[in-house]
């Protein structure tokens, strides 16, 4: 059966509605129920932050940011559509993949959207920035020995020490 | 395979000696961080190989870390329910990670590492929950502790973490800080004084939140509440951890002012209610676990109004855990599920004992 509306897409939703004693029976596929404000079975989110983006979704897709339902995070597969049955993401990219949708839901969820916590660097990170630190400090120890401040000298060498 | 705690250095329960902070109010204070590993998939997601490679890589770390040089790792996937559940109602454990809680199977890899006051649950939610409990009204402390491991964990494992989000998390609620900081309080002043709906309404304006004793989803029982932030994004660790501190300290005041309401105004009907509760604990014959809470609620009070003098708040907090089911379990049936009726029996049998020993009188 087709869709009463668009006579396009299969229809999903049948509609019985009862007005002035009659009864009117409206069939429609998925896109226009949802464009009625018609709640379908495939699109009822099935966890309470599913809702959240549920609403999200339907705006973000307003200003064309997202490819919708059957957009994929290549790294774990997971899928919008995922999201709102579990309220889960699958993975770390997940939150790159879905940035825009994501941003706005921890808006509303969280009240905000930027972390303002413990800025984090990787181990391979840090490790390198100590062994630049050193560098550097290993160059001001031989200037300072070089130009006989023997105080300063030895003051950068116990810093590389603690480093060490 | 069974569970043995005694290689724990205080058998896990450190947190209940009840030696911090106005710990005739507040329990235990805890503060975990959710983190995830970078380089696979969360742990919802991930295949069982993926969830083994993150224990065994996170393993490697840990045993590296010198605070944890001497933690005792369980292999919650090896474990029957009854050992698992003991985990959980020491709180070492979340109800999810010991595969307790439908929907969500007990996992592959599910693992914790145990040492003094500290914990890191591996493949829950997250890759990990690190945690910090402590006895009585302690975040700071909790918080020095569950940060330094945090760095010498994060300096060995990279952890997901994005400029703009923070650290990511498997659950949107979770993202930023990770940080949940959650105070173990009890309230039966503001609750028969009937202020506790005023109070519990204040905190949620003040963006924190309240569940019972065994956290996300457990009902409130015996005047239990553990008070948490509920945002983890925005808002610094440091600040998180302030607003916990200034309206907990507030709850914590208006408790210890409606008790002594309670005494000023309505003296003998309290002291007969908490003798009454004492009565019953000292000598019943069986006890469902929302009725022992009840009066365990009831005798504590009774304590910190100092109307009962031969007890200490630490039986009182011991006995809130090793009367539940797997710990009745153990100490009846070596490990072995009581039936209901029988769990109901060893809990008064547990109680009597624990009270007579601590007041030696006959019962």
């Amino acid at each position: 059966m087709v869709c009463d509306v668009c006579h396009e897409r299969d229809a999903a939703v049948h509609l019985t509605t009862i007005e002035d004693n009659a009864v009117h029976q409206l069939h429609l596929c998925e896109k226009c129920a949802a464009e009625r404000g018609v709640e379908t079975p495939a699109a009822a989110p099935n966890h309470p932050l599913g809702e959240f983006l549920h609403d999200v979704q339907q705006q973000v897709a307003l200003t064309g940011l997202t490819s919708g339902e059957s957009a994929r995070c290549p790294f774990c597969n997971t899928t919008m559509a995922d999201f709102r049955t579990t309220g889960r993401w699958g993975c770390a990219r997940c939150y790159t993949n879905f940035e825009a949708g994501i941003r706005e839901l921890l808006r509303r969820v969280q009240g905000n959207h930027r972390h303002v916590g413990r800025v984090y660097r990787p181990p391979m990170g840090e490790a390198l920035e100590r062994v630049a630190a050193i560098g550097e400090l290993r160059e001001r120890l031989r200037r300072a020995i070089e130009s006989e401040q023997f105080e300063l000298a030895a003051d950068l060498r116990d810093k590389i020490r603690v480093m060490e | 395979m069974t569970v043995d705690l005694s290689l724990l250095p205080d058998g896990g329960v450190g947190w209940l000696d009840a030696s911090g902070a106005h710990a005739d109010i507040v329990l235990s204070t805890r503060i975990r961080l959710a983190r995830n590993v970078e380089g696979y998939a969360f742990t919802g997601r991930a295949r069982d190989g993926e969830r083994l490679r993150v224990l065994s890589q996170v393993r490697e770390a840990v045993t590296s870390i010198p605070t944890m040089a001497d933690s005792v790792m369980y292999r919650l996937d090896e474990l029957p329910s009854t050992a698992r559940s003991l985990l959980h109602e020491r709180h070492l454990v979340s109800k999810e990670l010991a595969g307790l809680e439908p929907p969500h199977p007990l996992r592959t890899g599910a693992a914790v590492f145990l040492a003094d006051g500290l914990g890191v649950m591996v493949n829950e939610e997250d890759h990990l929950r690190l945690q910090a409990l402590r006895s009585g009204f302690a975040l700071q402390e909790a918080y020095a502790a569950i940060d330094k491991l945090d760095r010498d964990l994060g300096s060995r494992v990279p952890y997901s973490y994005h400029g703009e989000f923070g650290f990511l998390t498997a659950c949107p609620t979770n993202v930023g800080t990770g940080l949940r900081g959650s105070v173990l309080i009890h309230l039966p002043g503001l609750v028969l004084t009937k202020e506790i709906a005023k109070v519990l309404n204040s905190l949620q304006q003040m963006g924190l939140t309240y569940r019972g004793l065994y956290g996300e989803g457990s009902e409130v029982v015996g005047n239990f509440f553990q008070i948490s932030n509920q945002t983890t994004l925005g808002r610094s660790e440091e600040e998180l951890l302030d607003q916990l501190l200034r309206v907990v300290g507030h709850v914590v005041e208006r408790e210890a002012e409606a008790r002594r309401v309670l005494l000023r105004d309505a003296g003998y009907i309290i002291e007969d209610k908490l003798w009454r509760a004492y009565g019953t604990l000292r000598y019943a014959r069986s006890l469902t676990f929302d009725e022992a809470m009840n009066y365990l609620s009831g005798v504590r009070l009774a304590v910190g109004l100092k109307l009962i003098s031969s007890l200490s708040v630490y039986t009182l907090n011991k006995l809130l855990i090793f009367s539940q089911a797997a710990h009745l379990a153990y100490a009846e049936g070596g490990g072995r599920a009581l039936t209901e009726s029988e769990t109901n029996l060893a809990r008064a049998r547990y109680v009597r004992r624990a009270l007579q020993e601590e007041t030696g009188s006959v019962g």
